[in-house]
């Protein structure tokens, strides 16, 4: 096993990016999981970031990842509360069939 | 050595738990397995010496996102069984787009490995400085260059927030105890609301 670089980091986020692509295609109806998955995404974006950011030397990657987390947070405090008043509608969370707004 | 270990071991965790977060069966599950994850992606921050967001990711996202997560799990009452109907007719389909993507990334990472693509190099004002520790250069950069995007980030939160209160606020029915006259508690003067009385010794008082 060699030092750690910045390949090494980007591989996890490589993996786990994919890893929330595709769990957002497998629980297509289960939109709780796919905000999960969301979340999985945006956790791999930030440890590019913030490997780029250790590695160059360069804090501006860091505070970039914070911006990223604040977006993410509030994504899903939204996300959950239409979540919620989805729910509240229907009495069910499949999202394979909705159809209300005509899209 | 030591830190080779420990990257390998977080590296392993999060990638695990990742799986499970979207393959096991339980919702609630799913959330625990997302914060495991959160876990060792703070850990492996903290191996590459960004402490802050490291605190910030268990600190937000275990403490808050997480938590929100499984109150909305745990309050809704759904069928999750039926849910994953569509989990095996997904998984070809599913997996042939996540390999077409790996190996779309993993050129990517070949490409920047072989020194094809030069990164533009730090300007220098956002260096790392040795002699302060992680956590002070990133307030200093944050309250000083980056304060327009630090109070954007405010806004962000606070838009969030009301958002949310809006779209799950449900007034109470016209007519009821709690529906709130809000003119009528703003007319309250102090001279209907309080009385002075001065009784004699012994005797009670009769509002």
């Amino acid at each position: 096993m060699g030092p750690v670089g910045v390949e090494h980091y980007l591989v996890v986020g490589a993996i786990l990016f994919v890893l929330g692509v595709l769990g957002i295609f497998l629980n297509r109806k289960n939109v709780i999981v796919i905000l999960m998955a969301v979340e999985l995404i945006l956790l791999a974006v930030n440890i590019n970031l913030v490997a780029f950011s250790a590695f160059m030397g360069d804090l501006v990657g860091q505070v970039f990842a914070m911006m990223v987390l604040t977006v993410a947070a509030a994504e899903a405090a939204i996300g959950l509360a239409i979540l919620v008043i989805y729910y509240r509608g229907r009495g069910t969370i499949a999202v394979d069939d909705v159809n209300r707004m005509k899209g | 050595m030591i830190q080779t270990l420990a990257f390998y071991l977080f590296a392993t965790l999060v990638v695990a738990s990742a799986v499970m977060v979207i393959m096991s069966r339980n919702p609630v599950h799913s959330v625990l397995w997302l914060i495991l994850s959160f876990f060792n992606a703070a850990g492996l921050m903290v191996l590459v010496g960004a402490e802050f967001i490291a605190m910030l990711l268990v600190i937000v996202y275990v403490g808050a996102v997480a938590v929100l997560f499984l109150f909305v799990v745990m309050m809704l009452d759904i069928d999750f069984a039926a849910m994953r109907a569509g989990f095996i007719r997904n998984f070809p389909l599913g997996i042939a787009i996540a390999l077409i993507l790996l190996a779309e990334l993993g050129l990517g990472l070949g490409a920047y490995g072989a020194g094809g693509i030069e990164l533009g190099t730090p300007d220098g004002t956002a260096a790392a400085s040795a002699s302060v520790s992680n956590i002070e250069a990133i307030g200093a950069l944050l309250y000083g260059r980056y304060i327009l995007l630090f109070e954007i980030a405010g806004i962000i939160l606070l838009v969030a927030m009301i958002g949310a209160i809006v779209l799950t606020f449900q007034p109470p029915p016209p007519g009821s105890r709690a529906q709130q006259d809000i003119g009528k508690q703003i007319a309250r003067r102090p001279e209907e609301a309080t009385v002075m009385k001065n009784p004699d010794i012994g005797k009670g008082v009769e509002l």
